[in-house]
């Protein structure tokens, strides 16, 4: 079965599109009320964020689209230190699309939803002409769980973590694309966890980040900009895998600029980087994780190399495409 | 054995007189940057980024006839992503196909086979840039075209060679002290050829590889030689490189190819510094003769005066005001390598 | 100019190589050289161009090796 413009039209296919696959999965009291938007209990400060999800191919190794559009708002709900609590998703569907394929990134959701204790509480479906994509805009609201987590707060004698290794999302997309096979898989995961635990060890986190477009080269800079501060990094620290550095070295990419959907940075006091490091090891998504560098006076971002040289550490201009020189 | 903390304290203590070295290899550049050689080095020792990189050099001309194509109907570029953001006088790809163009980046030439083997109502046009390193992947592809009767997959070529941009720069610019040789176009043409080279200019010329390691030994192998007065061919990457280099891939530049005299984005005409498609095998060819046409440098740009290593980018009026990465007028910043690339990105201290 | 990464051929079948990048497995035109499985090669956009005597780890050691008469000539 494949969605026709007819699902979209708002009569008996848009109601069984929306019975058959979305109230199946999502199933939660506020959600299936079906009113015109969804009534919620919040105490005290929230976080609230939205986020638009596009993906090429839309299935890839170690997650789909529903996944990342999850992950992707539970992560920024989590990097401003809030513990997330509900989502809406609206589905922007081509016609053409296959119902099992729908229906699939509809389970995904549910899973990495239920995962990361969110519910996903309103949403919305539109069809259009098209020829089978699925895109999907997903907005959550966290509950505040440490006041004055922020990309301005960092200061020097800060330590700065990384939960684990870089590229793995932006490989296991490309490697399809350009025809390598290898077994790297998107690293595409909720980070609300690692921020619980962090948070739970008393750590006094200044700020969190995750690592997605423009990678962490890309992050490391607003952190320099917004805090007025000097990153130093140390290269030998960033862990990698080897089949990511191979596949960097075939296609002449930089993993510091690879996107990432399932790491973070945390700045943290440095009398506190051990104890941090120590939590995010002890998550499963942070077996890998390493202190990677501090916090200084001064501006930029600069890496100290593998033969002891010094490098600056740019943002990315433009996209990050395979070359050949 | 020396150690690498022997060779970088030479490097480091060097206090004589300065000493200019150029590399001409886009990827030594990227090296060079991405392990901190400048920060490791004497400043009496400097490095130079000469003509190396095919996307940079290659003529505005050239990108404008690649938009041209790909937003004709039924037409589709094929290219390496380091084309995508380089400008024409109008625009970049990455511009056309906002704009509606189509175009497909590839990781290697020989992946338009297939590509064009799906789909026959679609003229294919390869932009086929590059060194020696990458025209017999051309002349690989062009044997695969021809097995396979493939009509609709086409070359539109800037192919440049490397010695004669060498012996431009010798020629131009006697201030250069020192080469270090490229890595991977030797290893097509072997290192035979710089030993002429270092012999008519009395300049060392050094192979080097690319990690690190490799190009700090061949730094150190030119102060040796500069120290003790000589001026030789040395190759310090024996692993890939040999005198003659690789036969079979020469050969099958032969077959495909031609001298001409072509245009270098920045710097001018450099005679016999190309190859195009011989007339025999015009048929393959997507329009690339550009002879009618000679390269404009834009008002104000200093680009070869950078390359020949006169002046360093701030220098030239235009650095990091009306030229920047995101909207680069001179080929030294078309790419984020390039030495205005990476002086811009260095700007505002040496940290 | 140009990015080239070594590769282990793992097998050949006619001019179309498996060729292993730290466990990254790539076809690969070898047209240009001569080889047999177990051997590496470098790889630039898709095609063999040359055929290595050895890893780059063991080489840059023979490189330091080979400067060791520098340090004399100077010293």
């Amino acid at each position: 079965m494949y969605i026709d413009l007819s699902h979209g039209s708002g009569g008996k296919q848009t109601s069984s599109l929306i019975h058959d696959i979305f109230l199946k999965h999502f199933d939660n009291e506020t959600l299936n009320k079906l009113e015109d938007a969804a009534v919620l209990d919040i105490g005290g400060r929230i976080a609230y964020t939205t986020d638009s999800f596009v993906v090429t191919p839309m299935f890839f190794r170690g997650g789909n689209i529903g996944k990342l559009a999850v992950c992707g708002t539970v992560n920024d709900l989590s990097m401003m230190g809030a513990k997330p609590k509900y989502l809406t998703a609206g589905f922007i569907i081509e016609a053409g699309t296959d119902m099992n394929q729908l229906d699939q990134i509809a389970q995904t959701m549910k899973e990495a939803a239920l995962e990361a204790g969110v519910k996903i509480v309103a949403g919305d479906t539109k069809v259009i002409e098209g020829s089978g994509n699925v895109y999907i805009n997903t907005s959550g609201i966290g509950e505040i769980l440490k006041e004055g987590v922020s990309i301005q707060n960092c200061r020097p004698k800060d330590a700065i973590l990384l939960s684990g290794n870089l590229g793995e999302h932006h490989a296991a997309i490309m490697s399809g694309r350009m025809g390598i096979e290898n077994t790297i898989s998107s690293d595409c995961a909720p980070l609300s966890s690692i921020v619980a635990d962090l948070l739970k060890n008393g750590i006094d986190v200044h700020c969190m980040r995750d690592a997605t477009r423009g990678g962490l080269a890309t992050v490391l800079n607003e952190v320099s900009e917004s805090s007025h501060c000097r990153v130093e990094i140390d290269e030998t620290s960033i862990p990698i895998s080897r089949e990511v550095k191979g596949f960097c070295d075939i296609l002449g990419l930089d993993p510091l600029y690879m996107a990432n959907e399932g790491k973070m940075i945390a700045v943290v006091p440095g009398e506190q980087a051990e104890a941090a490091l120590a939590a995010m090891q002890q998550n499963k998504y942070g077996e890998n994780a390493r202190i990677i560098g501090d916090i200084t006076e001064g501006a930029g971002v600069y890496m100290t190399t593998a033969l002891h040289g010094r490098r600056i550490i740019d943002i990315l201009y433009g996209e990050g495409l395979p070359r050949i020189c | 054995m020396i150690t690498l903390e022997r060779i970088v304290r030479e490097l480091r203590d060097y206090d004589g007189e300065e000493i200019k070295i150029m590399e001409v290899c886009g990827t030594h550049t990227s090296s060079i940057f991405k392990n901190g050689i400048r920060s490791l080095i004497s400043p009496k020792i400097r490095l130079i980024s000469g003509p190396g990189c095919p996307v940079c050099v290659t003529p505005s001309v050239y990108v404008d006839k690649l938009v041209d194509i790909a937003g004709q109907e039924r037409h589709c570029v094929l290219t390496f992503g380091d084309m995508m953001k380089v400008k024409g006088s109008r625009m970049s790809l990455t511009e056309a196909v906002a704009a509606g163009a189509r175009v497909r980046v590839l990781y290697s030439p020989l992946d338009a086979v297939k590509i064009a083997l799906e789909d026959k109502n679609t003229q294919y046009v390869f932009a086929a840039v590059g060194f020696e390193t990458t025209t017999p992947v051309y002349g690989v592809l062009l044997d695969e075209i021809t097995k396979r009767e493939i009509h609709n997959l086409k070359l539109l070529t800037s192919l440049k060679i490397m010695v004669p941009a060498l012996s431009y720069v010798c020629e131009n610019e006697k201030n250069i002290d020192a080469f270090l040789a490229p890595g991977h176009v030797s290893v097509i043409i072997g290192c035979d050829v710089y030993k002429e080279l270092a012999q008519k200019y009395k300049k060392p010329f050094v192979v080097a590889g690319f990690e690190g390691e490799h190009i700090l030994a061949a730094l150190y192998e030119i102060l040796c030689q500069i120290k003790s007065g000589r001026h030789e061919m040395r190759n310090l990457y024996p692993n890939a490189v040999t005198e003659k280099g690789n036969l079979a891939a020469q050969s099958v530049i032969q077959k495909y190819f031609e001298l001409k005299d072509d245009s270098w984005r920045g710097i001018g005409t450099i005679e016999k510094s190309a190859l195009k498609l011989k007339p025999e095998y015009s048929k393959f060819d997507a329009g690339s003769s550009f002879d009618e046409f000679e390269e404009k440098i834009p008002a104000g740009c200093r680009c070869r005066d950078v390359i020949l290593g006169r002046i360093n980018p701030p220098e030239c009026p235009l650095f990091s005001g009306a030229c920047t990465p995101l909207n680069a007028v001179g080929p030294c910043m078309v790419s984020t390598e390039g030495v205005c690339g990476i002086w811009y990105k260095n700007r505002g201290g040496k940290g | 100019m140009c990015v080239a990464v070594p590769g282990k051929v793992m097998e050949i079948n006619g001019d179309t190589a498996k060729v292993d990048v730290m466990d990254n497995i790539c076809d690969v035109n070898v047209k240009l050289v001569n080889v047999k499985p177990g051997d590496y090669v470098l790889m630039h956009a898709g095609c063999a161009i040359d055929v290595l005597a050895q890893d780059t780890a063991r080489e840059i050691l023979d490189v330091f090796a080979e400067l060791e008469e520098e340090v004399h000539d100077n010293a």
